[in-house]
């Protein structure tokens, strides 16, 4: 079943916005937005969203491109970027000669690409501008595999409905401030160890996630205390003609900072969406019992998991 | 809203008075305009308050695309080598010390941090960018059909070019209009029935023009719409630009407010609050014996 239904009434909005308005005048918005049924109203802010973009934007709107000329001198590199992971350094030291692009889950053939692999697949150059949830802006050159040539090639079972994104990087370091978003860390205060749960309260014995953080890049060694990085998208935004899983940002190998070997690009989201140090792609069915839930370790953290706005 | 409920609403140009206790008493606002009213005076300041907190997260404004990091055109900060440190706002090269405000202020324990604008007027009080987007987007949402409502009538019910529009002869004094306006000296009797030149176009610039235009600037900043709608990133300059004159607008607004708020105490608190609750003002204390200037 779906964890997440569109659920927009402008009715409700009107009348939750005004139960909201009593409660802030009488005890201040920020006991309000404490209370878990505030935050249920505020958070149909996301429903909306998601509704009206789903509406104006079709499959193949595409984000605005631009030329070479506007391409940012300084590409401002946030959260982590430069992973302490064990098995990630052991990757970066032999030039991810090791790294297996693995897609499991709700396929009808799981499949594994070295990056020689997805090189010699037809590939996507967009220059492109990515919005940071915190307000700046950046252009970079992104070049790299479209996902949903990945997917066609695994084959999507009838049940798939969404793509997560396990990431090799650990989000427990500290030292960043807590407004930091895309991969930023945060004092990393109730992380736990992403997917090395199930978490009981779904029950369901399809949920292909049991074993997530068994393969994703940082497993087993001293670093790994915290979460690691996820991120989901649906199928929508998947087959994307400009959802690429990049291995080249202006015209050269993908640097560590912003997330080799490979990032998620998904040009009609914010940043913290466009998942660095992608590892392993699982096609599920349901967001529950992956992390804490929300479908990315920033919306575990309250932020969005429809971030086009 | 159907033809049938717009007559119904219908105000004439004329509005309906009365004579009551030695005063006349004029039915100034509709009821639709006094909900609205009050429905955006909550929507805008908990967007502004969620607003300056989304601002925090990232305190420098700049023109274009793209941000250049070490160039913002505006920034709020605080210099930490300073002995003790200060908080600094710059805009166009020209630096400020706010100490105590901008860029450096007390956190909920009482000690010095820094921020960008104060814990006192940023919703959450504390540094929580998701939850401000939160509170922002719902009011966002809240603010968009409240305004339609109010334009959908306002253009329907001919209360807009009543309001708004200045009449020929409001045009041709508006020299005298504006000396009036700035010895404070407020209409009474007949000519408190409409608004005068300066009120209606102080209106119409901030209903029509900085409203829309806020609205726009926010859209232009979502990386979603961007693909629908790109002509909004050209009319704003870029997403950059669009983000700093969404910032300015709501300067503009706070601005707006500011004055609005100042007149409506000096030309008669509670007759004009009488006006925006129930809908009936007092244009003449006592009729006849005070000739308006």
């Amino acid at each position: 079943m779906s964890s997440r239904k569109i659920m927009f009434d402008r009715r409700r909005i009107v009348t939750g916005g005004a139960a909201l308005l009593g409660a802030s005048l009488l005890s201040g918005c920020d006991d309000v937005s404490e209370k878990p049924w505030a935050r249920r109203i505020l958070d149909k802010d996301e429903d909306a969203n998601l509704y009206v973009q789903r509406l104006l934007l079709s499959d193949q709107k595409l984000a605005p491109e631009y030329p070479e000329a506007e391409i940012s001198p300084q590409f401002k590199a946030n959260g982590n970027d430069d992973p302490k992971d064990k098995a990630y350094r052991g990757m970066v030291k032999t030039g991810f000669a090791t790294f297996k692009l693995a897609i499991d889950g709700l396929v009808e053939r799981p499949q594994s690409w070295s990056l020689p692999d997805l090189r010699a697949m037809p590939a996507r150059t967009q220059i492109t501008r990515h919005d940071c949830v915190e307000g700046w802006s950046c252009i970079g050159k992104w070049t790299g595999v479209p996902l949903g040539d990945l997917l066609k090639a695994a084959g999507l079972k009838p049940a798939a409905r969404f793509i997560v994104f396990h990431c090799a990087d650990t989000m427990d370091e500290g030292g960043l401030d807590a407004l930091s978003a895309d991969d930023a860390d945060t004092s990393g205060d109730d992380a736990t160890p992403a997917g090395d749960q199930a978490p009981a309260s779904t029950g369901q014995t399809k949920a292909p996630d049991a074993k997530i953080a068994k393969s994703a890049g940082g497993t087993g060694d001293a670093s790994d205390v915290g979460s690691h990085y996820y991120e989901s998208i649906d199928l929508v935004d998947a087959f994307h003609p400009q959802t690429i899983l990049a291995y080249d940002m202006n015209g050269m190998a993908l640097p560590v900072a912003h997330g080799a070997p490979l990032r998620l690009r998904l040009e009609r989201q914010l940043g913290y969406k466009m998942a660095k140090y992608v590892m392993r792609i699982a096609v599920v069915d349901h967001l529950d019992g992956i992390g804490k839930g929300g479908g990315g370790y920033w919306e575990d953290q309250g932020y969005e998991w429809y971030a086009g706005i | 809203m159907t033809s049938a409920a717009v007559q119904g609403l219908r105000t004439t140009d004329a509005p309906e008075t009365a004579d009551v206790d030695r005063r006349r008493w004029v039915f100034r606002h509709p009821a639709l305009i006094r909900v609205c009213h009050w429905i955006n005076v909550a929507c805008l300041t908990i967007l502004l308050m969620s607003g300056l907190q989304i601002f925090n997260a990232h305190p420098a404004l700049y023109w274009g695309s793209i941000s250049t990091f070490e160039h913002p055109w505006a920034s709020i900060g605080a210099d930490q080598d300073a002995q003790p440190p200060k908080g600094v706002t710059t805009v166009a090269g020209h630096s400020f010390t706010t100490t105590g405000v901008l860029g450096l202020s007390r956190d909920a324990g009482g000690d010095m941090t820094e921020r960008g604008f104060p814990r006192w007027i940023t919703l959450p009080a504390d540094q929580d960018l998701a939850t401000g987007r939160r509170w922002h987007f719902f009011f966002a949402w809240l603010f968009v059909i409240n305004g339609a409502i109010y334009l959908a009538y306002g253009f329907a019910s001919g209360q807009f070019r009543a309001r708004y529009v200045p009449t020929g002869a409001q045009w041709r004094h508006i020299g005298a209009s504006i000396k009036e306006h700035l010895l404070l000296r407020f209409a009474e009797g007949e000519e408190a029935r409409h608004y005068n030149v300066i009120q209606k176009l102080t209106y119409f610039v901030v209903v029509l023009g900085l409203l829309p235009i806020q609205i726009l600037a926010g859209l232009a900043m979502s990386p979603g719409m961007n693909s629908v709608t790109p002509w909004l990133l050209t009319l704003f300059g870029g997403r950059q630009s669009a983000r700093t004159i969404h910032f300015i607008v709501a300067d503009l607004l706070v601005l707006f407010v500011v004055v609005h708020v100042a007149l409506v105490i000096l030309s008669g608190f509670w007759n004009n609050m009488r006006g925006m609750v129930s809908g009936w003002y007092i244009i003449d204390r006592k009729q006849k014996t005070v000739p308006h200037v």
